[in-house]
């Protein structure tokens, strides 16, 4: 095991390195909430989503308080209702589906593809108030007493029954979605008619690849759960039954469209990690993907089949069993392209000199967990299993493996990975691979035990519970406090980066790519000069040949 | 094979500008107009994408709920006065006619003949809402806006009256969607009309103005739809 | 490397003006008056009695209404392929929803399990 320092990365910063960057390039609070730079939206997203991943993060711990002992004597059952739909909703609306896309993403992919910036710049930062739109009413909804749908908004209950704040509530994932559209817009465009010369389609870093899925996926799947919160709201509204079957309307067909979003927005959460891994695992082990072009268009695939499957959250809805039987099938392939990823990502780290440092303990994270994730997923797609355990924690602890210890752990890593890029400043080693240690387990203690408590029979969203489960959510509890610490440590040694951390080179990492090419942080414009690509993806030799020609000049 | 690619730099570095003139419209970001236009022409598609799943999905629940209640969507149907449908629908095909001959304006920089279609286009989209908001207030007053002002029962046959209701859910729905996109659509053609007439489009510079246009044909397609499906199936009469 | 021959989609028009492709008025005018026939023509096919056939019927008309605005309004017929594939795709994401939703409603009644 060998570990590459700073020092003896191959790139010295060209004295000519203009002072000026993106970040001192204009001052004033207003040239940040007017600008068009979308390397600044990425901040200004960062700032956000990470403030409301807090939010989602203190209904999380409230919870796992109740659980603690059998009896519900912390909170009423009605205001447990509340925190996990409210967990629920700033979790996934407001922080895992604009997490990566819109931070990861506005920030580094343009000048991975040598633009100067987006192709829709005053509609990316229209994005960014849109989400501040939902984001109010969210908080809005908070404040004012909560609402306890769950997060699914499952109809009649949401729409004739439930005295909370469905409207607010449903009209703000409503406007957020809308965010979501116009980052996914942006981005295809941008990686159809905004390459760098040079730069051709399998020239492209995998993270674009993964990307431009993601944004397919908003782009077909979010107008479904726009139109599906309107009829919602209509229903609401006017008390008319489009979903209530005591006036005539289908509650079935109410899951069939929520579940047709809120499937492939699994991808929409899960590919964008997948992206950031791709970079990663390429980065410290200095290595080209193994098999760049299944790992390309396995994004893509999974883009596509994952709009087939959603019904195998309905299976004991009561839908036709030949449309189970059909759905479960179906299910069953997604898992082909997520494998090879995998398959691919530890190919490649075999026999590599890989570099532990903290992103690359992430990935490792991320891809333990998600294989975990994605294996009991294929339990829960076969029919007769998910008759037994639908609605238990197995089903909980399944999607956390896959949106915390993939996502979240993804985007952990990608933020350690490009900080020094974003930022101009390292983070301190020690303390982020303590905190990488602490989220891994702290992670593990959590979700681990929910998968046996749900396997005996442990039902999800109750606030009491049977003392036999007790030891498990004892288990569970501490592991969450563990997590919490992973989680809050970053927040503080990143922030005290900012000032004291060691300044970064170009390319502190040795990394290949195009961001790895210009200064750190990157001026407005991102490059100098238009960059001209010469290479392909992770081919080290030619890049670091490409860099030495362009600094001797 | 790095010779395509090195021909490139080339090019750049000796001319970095050669796209010699700056148009006054040409944002920073872009090469040139034609890389301008490319993007904001696809933009204009993607949005239409999600445009077409957003529509999509409430004519599946149209589809689902019609094949419920097949009778009680006939006589949903028969509430509607198919003449003045078909008038409106005659009215807003012609706003597209209109609207392409605009595009066309822009394209030959003929600045008056340009606004004149913008402003006719605007035109006949009022008298299709004018027609609408009549429409509209037929069915209120009979009874028929769904929730607690739905006071019409159907007397050949009271089962029908829940799923005439539903149908009428769908009917303000669709018909108030395909309207609000109007009058988005209104919007825009006012800020257009100020444009076309200050002479900014030409045979150069008219992307904006084709994409106004992309949009008013979608809102046109989608009411192309609307015009069969909810005024003119009631299997014969 | 064959594929270092395709360089990015904009550069091949590096320096150019927008390409245009000015539909002739003619045909303007020729899918407008087709487009009002269709309107008439469905019309006076739902004053008939085709038992199931009226709303396929009138479907079908308005398919051919709708992709002739496509075509010619929205100059499609002169576009790039990656119009295309935006349209044909977003219209195939909708027909899998339609499909594999009404693989539910058609099949609910078959209950031979
Ligand atoms: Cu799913």
């Amino acid at each position: 095991m060998t570990t590459t320092t700073i020092d003896e990365a191959p790139f010295i910063e060209p004295s000519t390195t203009a002072k000026r960057n993106y970040i001192n390039d204009e001052y004033g609070v207003m040239s940040w909430l007017l600008t068009r730079d979308h390397k600044r939206i990425a901040i200004l997203y960062m700032i956000s989503v990470t403030a409301l991943f807090f939010v989602g993060g203190f209904f999380a711990f409230m919870m796992r308080l109740e659980l603690l002992t059998p009896e519900g004597d912390l909170f009423t059952s009605d205001t447990y209702n509340k925190f996990f739909t409210l967990h629920g909703i700033v979790m996934i609306f407001f922080f895992l589906i604009p997490a990566i896309p819109a931070v990861l993403g506005n920030f580094i992919l343009p000048i991975m593809l040598g633009a100067k910036d987006l192709a829709f710049p005053r509609i990316n930062l229209l994005s960014w108030y849109i989400y501040m739109i939902g984001a109010i009413f969210g908080i809005y909804v908070i404040v004012t007493g909560g609402v306890d749908t769950g997060w699914t908004f499952y109809t009649p209950f949401s729409t004739q029954y439930s005295n909370t704040h469905v409207f607010a509530t449903t009209m703000g994932a409503f406007i957020t979605g809308f965010s979501s559209i116009l980052t996914g817009l942006n981005f295809i465009v941008t990686v159809h008619r905004m390459r760098a010369p040079g730069l051709t389609w399998f020239r492209l870093p995998l993270f674009v690849w993964s990307m431009y899925a993601t944004s397919v996926v908003m782009l077909l799947a979010t107008p479904v759960l726009a139109i599906t919160l309107a009829l919602l709201m209509i229903e609401r509204v006017l008390s008319v039954g489009i979903f209530d079957p005591a006036l005539g309307g289908d509650p079935l067909l109410y899951q069939h469209l929520f579940w047709f979003y809120s499937h492939p927005a699994v991808y929409i959460m899960i590919l964008p990690g997948m992206a950031v891994i791709s970079e990663l695992v390429a980065a410290f082990t200095r290595k080209k993907i193994f098999g760049y072009k299944f790992v390309a268009f396995s994004s893509l695939a999974i883009a596509f089949l994952g709009f087939l499957v959603w019904a195998h959250h309905m299976f004991v809805a009561g839908i036709s069993v030949y449309s189970a039987l059909v759905f479960s099938f179906l299910t069953m392939f997604v898992a082909v392209p997520s494998a090879i990823k995998v398959f691919n990502w530890t190919a490649t780290m075999y026999k590599a000199s890989v570099s532990w440092q903290t992103p690359m303990l992430y990935v490792l994270g991320f891809i333990g967990l998600f294989t975990i994730g994605g294996v009991t997923g294929l339990f829960l797609a076969a029919l007769g299993v998910d008759v037994h355990v639908h609605d238990s924690y197995f089903v909980v602890a399944h999607f956390h493996y896959i949106m915390v210890g993939g996502t979240v752990m993804a985007y952990l890593g990608g933020i350690h990975y490009w900080w020094p890029k974003i930022t101009g400043r390292m983070y301190p080693e020690w303390w982020a691979r303590l905190s990488a240690l602490l989220v891994f387990v702290g992670f593990n203690l959590t979700f681990f035990p929910q998968f046996l408590v749900g396997y005996v029979g442990m039902p999800r969203r109750y606030h009491a519970y049977a003392p036999e489960f007790q030891v498990l959510n004892v288990l569970s509890t501490a592991g969450a406090t563990v997590l919490a610490a992973g989680y809050l440590l970053p927040m503080i040694y990143l922030a005290w980066s900012l000032k004291f951390g060691r300044r970064a080179g170009v390319n502190p990492w040795g990394a290949v790519g195009l961001e790895w090419a210009t200064s750190s942080p990157p001026p407005k414009e991102n490059f100098h000069e238009t960059p001209v690509v010469t290479w392909d993806a992770y081919d080290y030799p030619a890049f670091l040949k490409a860099m030495k020609e362009t600094q001797n000049v | 094979m790095s010779d395509v690619t090195l021909h490139h730099g080339a090019e750049h570095a000796a001319e970095p500008h050669a796209h010699a003139h700056h148009h006054p419209f040409l944002q920073h970001h872009f090469e040139d107009l034609g890389q301008q236009h490319e993007a904001s022409t696809l933009g204009m598609w993607m949005f239409l994408a999600t445009e077409i799943l957003f529509f999509g999905g409430f004519f599946l629940a149209y589809t689902v709920y019609r094949n419920m209640y097949p009778e009680a969507w006939a006589a949903g149907a028969h509430h509607q006065n198919w003449m003045v449908g078909t008038i409106n629908t005659i009215v807003l095909i012609g706003s597209s006619l209109s609207m392409a001959l605009a595009v066309y304006g822009a394209q030959t920089a003929k600045r008056k003949f340009t606004t004149l279609m913008l402003v006719l286009t605007l035109l006949l989209g009022g008298v299709f809402l004018g027609v609408k908001a009549y429409e509209y207030s037929i069915h209120i007053e009979e009874g028929l806006f769904p929730g607690s002002h739905f006071t019409y029962v159907h007397h050949a046959d009271p089962s029908l009256t829940r799923g005439i209701e539903l149908f009428m859910v769908f009917y303000f729905g669709m018909t108030g969607m395909h309207a609000l996109h109007m009058v988005i659509g209104f919007g825009l053609l006012l800020y257009f009309i100020r444009r076309a007439w200050r002479g900014d489009f030409g045979e150069e510079y008219y992307s904006p103005i084709e994409i106004m246009g992309l949009y008013w044909h979608f809102v046109d397609i989608v009411w192309i739809f609307l015009f069969p499906l909810l005024y003119l199936i009631h299997g014969g009469a | 490397m064959a594929q270092s021959h395709h360089t990015t989609d904009h550069s091949d028009h590096v320096g150019h003006a927008p390409a245009h492709h000015e539909a002739s008025l003619t045909a303007y005018f020729v899918v407008f008056f087709a487009l009002m026939v269709f309107t008439v023509l469905t019309v006076a096919a739902s004053r008939v009695n085709l038992g199931v056939w009226n709303t396929p019927l009138a479907l079908a008309i308005a398919v051919t209404k709708a992709v002739m605005v496509i075509l010619w309004f929205m100059h499609v017929i002169h576009s790039p392929r990656m119009t295309w594939i935006v349209i044909i795709s977003s219209f195939l994401w909708l027909g899998v929803m339609f499909v594999l939703i009404f693989s539910d409603y058609l099949t609910r009644a078959f209950n031979i399990f």
